[in-house]
């Protein structure tokens, strides 16, 4: 079936970029004016197209659909289309993206570049979303590193620099190994098709037979190899304790948007990661791996929100319960039972929306005192009444509050991985207290009590546009709180698929290494 | 004997033009014909790249089978013939306005081209050494054109010195081949040099002549002049250097690993692999601590160099395709950025110095988005064609069983990456005190540089068709 309509959503941005580039001259008022509305109206044009995608999106059927391909150099193949795992991210980025322009509004410099780095940051995280080819998902992942190496490095704040290097330098690392297992993968399956042709990666079973390297047992074989090789890029991504580091500085430096973006699409490409290629792909090796996993998430749930709770920097602290929140979704993924996926897909969506809300809280006090520290605020709720209850409303749904969208996908989580290992639930739950004390803890401090520090005398309320911001974040955290099936629904009967086939794999694989194991 | 001059019609074209230029240059006063003289040879270049990428394609070898125009010559010698013509064009505005423009320069490259192209065809031992000396010679008295600067002489010399060196080794190799051989004829010396029978003298003789070519290619440890050479030569000719020679030295090391031994594989591949990942480190954290953009340059080559060796060492046919586009893409981006450093001037003097480039994206913004674009190709991030041409070598290694180096690939680009975005961090993130640099207008090397960086983003689409063409080069080279 031929259908254009994904290349329309993905390169609309790219586009727009293009002509950005080319006709626009200037740095004056009105140049700035119409490099906003024009990222504006593309952003908003691109998220009304992808409402098309979603209806035209069929939950029942669990193959890929809307497929759209076209042949490509050294043997690959331009094929993009979505499943039930991969829509809701593209929803989740076209509809992030008119918001982050939104909250750029005030930017001063370089107003053009900005926009077009944004507009191709769109079209690239899109991209990894919606790719079925092994290589072009890597070139969409490897190259969203670009724009945003330079969204930190030009517009970010005092220590930019370290970050952005810190930034390029570490995922980069994480990536590369992750080409190296590519290549092997097209050697030994002879296609890079993720999904949706005859022969694809999705079908080809990858030898999973214990051989010894250098003296060392590889149990699961190449398919451990290749998980350990895609793992070193994903757990980079997402980010996992302990390859966390480059986060939080990241987050701290980056301008408002560029957080946003950050940690509610970006992060999230680590997590589909697992759950297109390292879950489906190597059932062997994540089921050697797994257990291990399921222990680092646990640790860095708790070991992450115990920092966050001595952070004075009020973005690096979002930044640590962001990687302690992506604890919960590794846990579910490598819980590997239909709440698992459910909880960890349900996490990401929702954290998308709570985390990127929280960093616009940051960000309208540091349109207004340029500063983060936490100390710096206090008693906010006197002036600010709407501020307080927007800051509220997203700590809790942080928090995990029932009747916000944070509390489903955490307690689906807990409890997959509680039929899996119940010391690593134990574990992790604990860390759902800490998260409370964190975030409320930040609460108090930059919101309740008295209003006492003379430069906050002076401070306003958020304007209409603010709050024009925060209203669909508002309604979809409510929303998906209340009513968890607008998501469950469609990744249901995919993700059903997905776990049936990684037990019937596990099955096969384990059978076939336990006898490689006997001959020995 | 017709049949024969026909073959290498080309090559002697190109000789009666560099002559007939050294006569109008000799007898018509001087260097007031030298812009001619450039724009002559120039067409010439173009006109016999033309010529060889339209001529028959079947594989025909004259003088006794010691001269073969095949598909891979063929290709080596369009690349070769074409960058050569680019670097000229390239170089005219920067030698006029430095007093540099005197007439033997274009000629010394039209004659360093022949010897390339009889490079790539050598079919024989003795062929080879002339090509390479012919190219060589040229090469050393063109690195030293600035007569009056220190740096320019120097690198002339150590150039000369140490690649009489390399020819020496690469001499004694060829010798001790001819020795147990029996023949200097690749033909001949590939019926005796069968896996696993080599004799002690004929490895000898293979390490020996590898020796030689890995130093005309730069490949570490045989890398050592590179630095020094590339910073001492005047700018275009330091674009000439990392071009065209670079393709004719690469694509030699081909045709004598695969015409001579290509049924040893196993014997030279080990010495090619550590070559090539040697290459890749050194060129990678080497470079981290260069100031100066030319000698930044020169480590960038050396590890393009180890990547290219990467597609040589794995011993294939796809290999061999994987290094012709790798050294297609290497020298397209090469070509963008030395007219990029050729652009870059501060009063009318050259500038040379990374931290002068402080703020640049402000004034200039296209050129630096241009020159961001070839950076991150350079450093292999996808989305630009850089990527797909590390992309080849690395499916080369694996599938020629060398894992092991693929992996030592890509970390040495992780490395690597770090100098390419230093670069990008002055011209984007600097601080505000701007040293601005003139700003000259671009004209043809603007058109360069813009040129180059869209072919590194439009190019992804299909590659213009080099990925076939390179197949097919391959497949005549290795069977």
């Amino acid at each position: 079936m031929e259908n254009n309509l994904l290349s329309i959503v993905t390169f609309m941005p790219a586009f727009a970029a293009l002509i950005l580039a080319v006709f626009l001259r200037g740095e004056d008022e009105a140049a700035q004016r119409n490099a906003k509305w024009l990222a504006m109206i593309t952003t908003s044009a691109t998220f009304f197209i992808s409402i098309f995608v979603y209806l035209e999106f069929d939950p029942s059927n669990t193959g890929f659909q809307m497929i759209d391909e076209a042949e490509w150099l050294l043997g690959l193949n331009y094929r993009l289309g979505v499943d039930g795992i991969s829509i809701l991210f593209v929803m989740l980025t076209t509809f992030m993206m008119p918001l982050v322009i939104a909250a750029s509004w005030d930017v001063k410099t370089r107003v053009k570049e900005y926009m077009i780095a944004f507009l191709i940051l769109e079209t690239l995280m899109i991209g990894v979303f919606v790719s079925l080819d092994l290589i072009l998902f890597y070139l969409f992942f490897e190259a969203s590193l670009i724009p945003m190496f330079l969204i930190i490095g030009i517009w970010g704040g005092a220590n930019r620099i370290y970050a952005s290097f810190k930034f390029f330098l570490y995922t980069f690392f994480g990536s590369v190994l992750m080409l190296v297992a590519m290549v092997a993968m097209f050697a030994d399956a002879g296609t890079t098709c993720i999904g949706g042709c005859d022969v694809s990666l999705l079908t080809h079973t990858f030898g999973s037979e214990t051989f010894s390297l250098m003296g060392v047992q590889i149990v699961g074989g190449m398919q451990t190899l290749m998980f350990l090789a895609f793992f070193a890029s994903f757990a980079v991504k997402m980010p996992m304790w302990p390859v966390h580091t480059w986060l939080p500085d990241a987050h701290v430096q980056a301008p408002t948007a560029g957080s946003v973006v950050l940690a509610a699409i970006l992060l999230k490409m680590g997590g589909y990661g697992f759950l297109r290629f390292s879950l489906p792909m190597f059932p062997v090796g994540a089921e050697v791996i797994g257990p291990m996993i399921l222990w680092m998430s646990a640790i860095a749930i708790v070991y992450t929100s115990l920092v966050a709770l001595v952070q004075d920097d009020m973005k690096k602290l979002i930044a640590y319960s962001s990687v302690a929140h992506m604890g919960f979704v590794t846990m579910g993924i490598f819980s590997a039972n239909q709440q698992g996926l459910d909880g960890a897909i349900f996490q990401m969506i929702s954290h998308g929306f709570i985390s990127g809300a929280l960093f616009l809280t940051v960000g309208v006090i540091y349109d207004r005192m340029h500063t983060r520290e936490i100390d710096a605020y206090g008693g906010l709720v006197n002036r600010m009444p709407i501020y307080a209850l927007l800051f509220m409303l997203f700590t809790m749904a942080n928090v995990g509050l029932p009747g916000t969208s944070g509390f489903v996908g955490e307690f689906l989580t807990l409890m997959a991985v509680f039929q899996v290992n119940t010391w690593v639930a134990a574990v992790a739950t604990t860390g759902v207290i800490f998260s409370a004390a964190y975030a409320l803890w930040l609460y108090r401090r930059v919101v309740m009590g008295d209003l006492i520090k003379e430069s906050l005398k002076a401070i306003t309320d958020m304007n209409a546009r603010e709050k024009w911001i925060f209203a669909p974040l508002v309604v979809m955290t409510l929303l998906l709180g209340v009513y968890p099936a607008l998501i469950l629904d469609v990744i249901g009967p995919s993700v059903s698929a997905l776990v049936e086939h990684y037990d019937t794999a596990v099955a096969a694989g384990m059978t076939a290494a336990d006898t490689a194991q006997a001959h020995n | 004997m017709t049949n024969d001059i026909l073959l290498i019609l080309p090559e002697i074209i190109l000789a009666l033009c560099a002559i007939a230029g050294l006569m109008a240059g000799a007898y018509g006063g001087q260097d007031a014909l030298a812009r001619p003289i450039l724009w002559f040879i120039s067409a010439a270049l173009v006109a016999m790249a033309l010529i060889v990428a339209g001529s028959s394609s079947t594989t025909l070898s004259g003088f006794n089978g010691t001269f073969v125009n095949d598909g891979f010559a063929r290709f080596a010698k369009v690349v070769i013939l074409i960058s050569a013509a680019c670097v000229l064009v390239m170089s005219e505005g920067y030698m006029k306005t430095r007093g540099l423009l005197r007439f033997e320069y274009p000629i010394l490259v039209a004659l360093s081209v022949v010897g390339m192209m009889v490079m790539v065809s050598a079919g024989d031992l003795m062929v080879l050494y002339m090509g390479l000396e012919l190219q060589s010679l040229a090469l050393y008295v063109v690195a030293s054109l600035r007569r009056d600067s220190a740096k320019s002489t120097e690198a002339g010399l150590k150039y000369f010195v140490l690649g009489a060196l390399s020819s020496g080794l690469l001499l004694y190799g060829a010798s001790l081949i001819y020795g147990y051989a029996g023949t200097t004829l690749f033909s001949g010396i590939i019926t005796t040099a069968q896996a696993g029978q080599i004799s002690v003298g004929m490895l000898f003789g293979i390490v020996f002549l590898i020796s030689g070519m890995a130093f005309k290619v730069s490949a570490v440890p045989f890398h050592m002049w590179t630095p020094d050479v590339y910073e001492g030569s005047p700018t275009p000719v330091t674009a000439f250097f990392a071009t065209a020679p670079k393709v004719a030295a690469m694509a030699l090391f081909a045709r004598v690993l695969y015409d001579a031994f290509g049924n040893a594989v196993g014997d030279w591949q080990q010495v090619v692999a550590m070559l090539s990942v040697l290459s890749m480190f050194l060129g990678a954290v080497a470079a981290i601590g260069q100031t100066n953009i030319k000698r930044l340059m020169a480590y960038s080559s050396i590890a393009h160099m180890g990547y290219a060796l990467m597609g040589l060492a794995a011993g294939s046919a796809f290999g061999v395709q994987a290094m012709l586009v790798y050294m297609a893409i290497y020298v397209t981006m090469n070509v963008g950025v030395f007219a990029f450093i050729l652009l870059m001037e501060k009063d009318g003097a050259p500038v040379t110095d990374i931290s002068a480039l402080n703020m640049y994206s402000k004034n200039h913004p296209g050129r630096a988005f241009a020159l961001l674009v070839l950076l991150f190709s350079l450093a292999g991030v996808p989305p630009f064609l850089g990527f797909f041409g590390k992309l080849y070598v690395l499916r080369a290694a694996y599938d020629g069983g060398l894992a092991w180096l693929a992996i030592a690939g890509v970390i040495a680009s992780v490395v690597g990456a770090y100098y390419y975005l230093r670069i990008v961090f002055f011209m984007y993130f600097g601080d505000d005190k701007v040293d601005a640099l003139d700003a000259n207008r671009g004209g043809i090397l603007g058109g360069f540089l813009i040129a180059s960086a869209v072919i590194m983003v439009v190019g992804i689409i299909n590659m213009f068709g080099v990925e076939g063409a390179a197949a097919l080069a391959a497949a005549t080279l290795v069977n």
